[in-house]
C-alpha cells in the first residue's frame, strides 16, 4: 500500500535520518517530488537511505554516469529533485555510506553550503527589486510581498550558515586525521 | 628513495584503491576488495571512490583497462606503482619509529 506524506526539510541530514526511521518501521521511500514523499511497504529496516546533492542536474551526462556508477555498487537510485538524489541499499548488504572520508565529505558539504547561499542571494535580490519597485511606483502589494520573501531569504541564509559551521568542523578534523 | 616531485602521504582510501588495482578491477570490485583486505574495517563510499578514481586517472596513477557495457575496469600504471612503493617506504618508517619509541612488540 502506498503512503503519501507531505513534509518540508531544511536539513538533508535530518531528512535522511527520518527516511531511515521510516524504513525501520517498514515504510520505504519509493518516490519524491517537492515536499511529497511516497512510501511503499517493505520489510522493517530493509533499506538504508542516503541523500546527495549532485554537482549537475540529474539529466546531465556527468550525473547520469555517476548514478550508474553508484547503482553498479549495489545501490538503487530511488528519486531525484533538481540536483538532489535519493539512493537506497539493502541493509543486509552491509553499511551504506556515499562518503567515507573527510575530504569527500568536505566536498559534498561545500556544494550544499553554496546551494543554500545561492538561494539566499537570489531571494534577497528578488526582495530588493520588489521593494524598490513597490516604493517607486507606490505598489502596496509589492511592499507587502517583500516581507515573506525576505523571511525565506533569512531562512536560506541561516541554513547556509549552518552548513558553513559543519564545513568548518570537518576542516578542523581534517587537520588531525583523514 | 624514489624520485618524486609530489611528496606527501597518500590517503588511506587512495592507498587501498591503488593496491587493489594491481589486478584489473571495476568499482564495486575495489569496494569489496578493500573491505576484505581491511577485515571489514574500511568500507569505501561509492561517492568517495568515484571521486578518487577520476582524480587518480587524471594524475595518471591508474588507467582504464576495459570498458564493457556499464562497468569500467581500471588498472594501476607504472607511475601508480611507484607511488605505492614510496608510500610503503614511508609507512615502514612510520611504524619503525613508532615502535622504537613507544616500544612495540618487535622493539
Amino acid at each position: 500500500m502506498k503512503l503519501i506524506i507531505r513534509k518540508a526539510y531544511w536539513s538533508y541530514e535530518k531528512e535522511e535520518a527520518w527516511l531511515n526511521e521510516m524504513s525501520g518501521k517498514g515504510l520505504a521511500l519509493c518516490d519524491y517530488s517537492w515536499c511529497k514523499y511516497t512510501f511503499d511497504d517493505a520489510e522493517k529496516g530493509e533499506y538504508i537511505y542516503r541523500i546527495e546533492l549532485l554537482d549537475k542536474t540529474v539529466d546531465h551526462e556527468k550525473s547520469r554516469k555517476y548514478i550508474e556508477f553508484v547503482e553498479s555498487t549495489g545501490a538503487e537510485f530511488v528519486a531525484s529533485y533538481m540536483r538532489w538524489v535519493y539512493f537506497r541499499k539493502k541493509a543486509a548488504d552491509g553499511p551504506f555510506d556515499l562518503f567515507s572520508d573527510i575530504d569527500s565529505k568536505i566536498k559534498h558539504n561545500t556544494r550544499i553550503y553554496v546551494f543554500w547561499l545561492m538561494l539566499a542571494v537570489m531571494e534577497f535580490s528578488v526582495v530588493t527589486l520588489n521593494f524598490v519597485m513597490g516604493f517607486l511606483y507606490n505598489l502596496t502589494l509589492h511592499l507587502i510581498l517583500s516581507v515573506p520573501l525576505a523571511l525565506f531569504g533569512v531562512l536560506f541564509l541561516s541554513i547556509s550558515l549552518r552548513s558553513l559551521c559543519k564545513l568548518r568542523t570537518l576542516k578542523k578534523e581534517r587537520r588531525v586525521r583523514e | 628513495m624514489p624520485e618524486s616531485t609530489e611528496r606527501g602521504a597518500l590517503t588511506e582510501a587512495v592507498f587501498y584503491i591503488l593496491l587493489s588495482l594491481f589486478a584489473p578491477m571495476h568499482g564495486y570490485g575495489i569496494m569489496q576488495n578493500v573491505n576484505t583486505l581491511t577485515g571489514g574495517r574500511m568500507s569505501l563510499g561509492a561517492g568517495t571512490l568515484y571521486g578518487a578514481i577520476s582524480t587518480l586517472k587524471n594524475k595518471g596513477l591508474i588507467a582504464l583497462h576495459k570498458d564493457n557495457e556499464r562497468k569500467k575496469e581500471y588498472i594501476i600504471t607504472p607511475l601508480g606503482k611507484t607511488a605505492v612503493a614510496a608510500e610503503i617506504e614511508r609507512l615502514v618508517e612510520l611504524t619503525e619509529n613508532g615502535r622504537r619509541i613507544i616500544g612495540g612488540a618487535d622493539a
